[in-house]
């Protein structure tokens, strides 16, 4: 009975602690995505090279491919770009570019003058297709199966580490 | 059929129209105060995802107000509350709600305050019962007892 009066207490404090612990090392920013496992949401708009022409997600069936999400306005896809001209001189897997909510011109002049890491860009004017991506934090990074099936979803920039062990491992997986 | 099972009939069906007559009134299109109200309540239970302590009707951030007007154009179709939330948790996951939903995952959360509860209810009802066993297990020896009085009356008559 003695044991039981300091016992308890602890027992208490250690299971707070570990909550917190756990806590602590917990980004409160990501969301876990619900769309992952489930079809890509579908869309269908207009490229950001060739205005005329569109690109669909049922263009992109049969092949394993990377939505990233990004826009001239966005600070953070500065950090990011570097990691992903580097994953696009590896032709590894396409990305494509979701240019939200952006000026064309913008977004244009933005990868003249920094570079084109995408297979093709899409502009997303009023942020339709985004919301319907769940998206939230540009910049963000779908990996999308060759049934077309969202596999992953990096919120926020990718980094030449989250490439190397999240999201190449997950490709080559996927691509068997 | 007989007379009374006639008025019966009638009376049955007068307040069934009675009824359905008040329904389309409740389905009447709602004037835009009403409908105001009824977004600013649904916003209200929706948070924005950017600024995450915000509803979407408090935030001012760009996506906050992209979700608003989502929103009120899914409103405009005559979506009800129940599937407007349903079209952003498909979006955005159970996080958009400021209300959970009650399932597997969230258990704890809803269950724990009662659960606390109940355990605590438990340990007072233990500690109680047994400080009252305590009190009655204290020594109750006739000659302790004398003692005791003797010295209380010994002392009443000391100033």
């Amino acid at each position: 009975m003695k044991a039981a009066r300091w016992s308890i207490p602890l027992a208490i404090f250690l299971v707070l602690l570990a909550f917190l612990w756990v806590g602590l090392g917990r980004d409160p920013r990501e969301v876990p995505s619900p769309l992952i496992g489930k079809p890509a949401p579908a869309f269908s708009l207009p490229r950001l090279h060739e205005p005329a022409a569109t690109l669909s997600n049922a263009d992109l069936k049969g092949k394993v491919w990377l939505l990233n999400v990004w826009a001239s306005w966005c600070v953070s896809c500065r950090t990011e770009h570097p990691v992903l001209m580097q994953l696009a001189a590896s032709k590894r897997v396409p990305v494509y570019g979701l240019d939200y909510k952006d000026r064309p011109d913008a977004g244009r002049a933005w990868l003249a003058q920094n570079g084109n890491p995408y297979a093709a860009s899409i502009v997303d004017l009023d942020g339709r297709v985004g919301i319907d991506y769940g998206v939230y934090g540009v910049p963000e990074t779908f990996v999308i199966d060759k049934e077309g099936v969202v596999r992953y979803k990096q919120i926020g920039p990718l980094s030449e580490e989250a490439v190397q062990k999240t999201i190449l491992p997950l490709v080559q997986e996927l691509e068997k | 059929m007989t007379r009374s099972s006639l008025r019966v009939a009638h009376a049955v069906l007068l307040c069934s129209v009675a009824i359905a007559a008040s329904a389309a009134k409740m389905d009447a299109p709602a004037t835009d105060a009403a409908l105001e109200a009824r977004m600013k309540k649904l916003e209200g239970e929706l948070r924005c995802l950017v600024c995450q302590n915000q509803t979407l009707a408090d935030s001012n951030a760009e996506l906050a107000g992209d979700l608003r007007r989502e929103v009120r154009a899914l409103a405009a179709t005559g979506k009800s509350d129940d599937e407007i939330k349903a079209y952003l948790v498909a979006r955005y996951g159970d996080f958009v709600l400021y209300n959970p939903p009650v399932k597997s995952t969230t258990w704890l959360l809803w269950g724990g305050p009662f659960a606390l509860l109940v355990g605590g209810a438990l340990l007072w009802v233990t500690i109680i019962s047994r400080r009252e066993r305590s009190v009655v297990t204290a020594p109750r020896d006739a000659d302790a007892q004398a003692r005791a009085r003797a010295r209380l009356e010994a002392t009443d008559d000391t100033p």
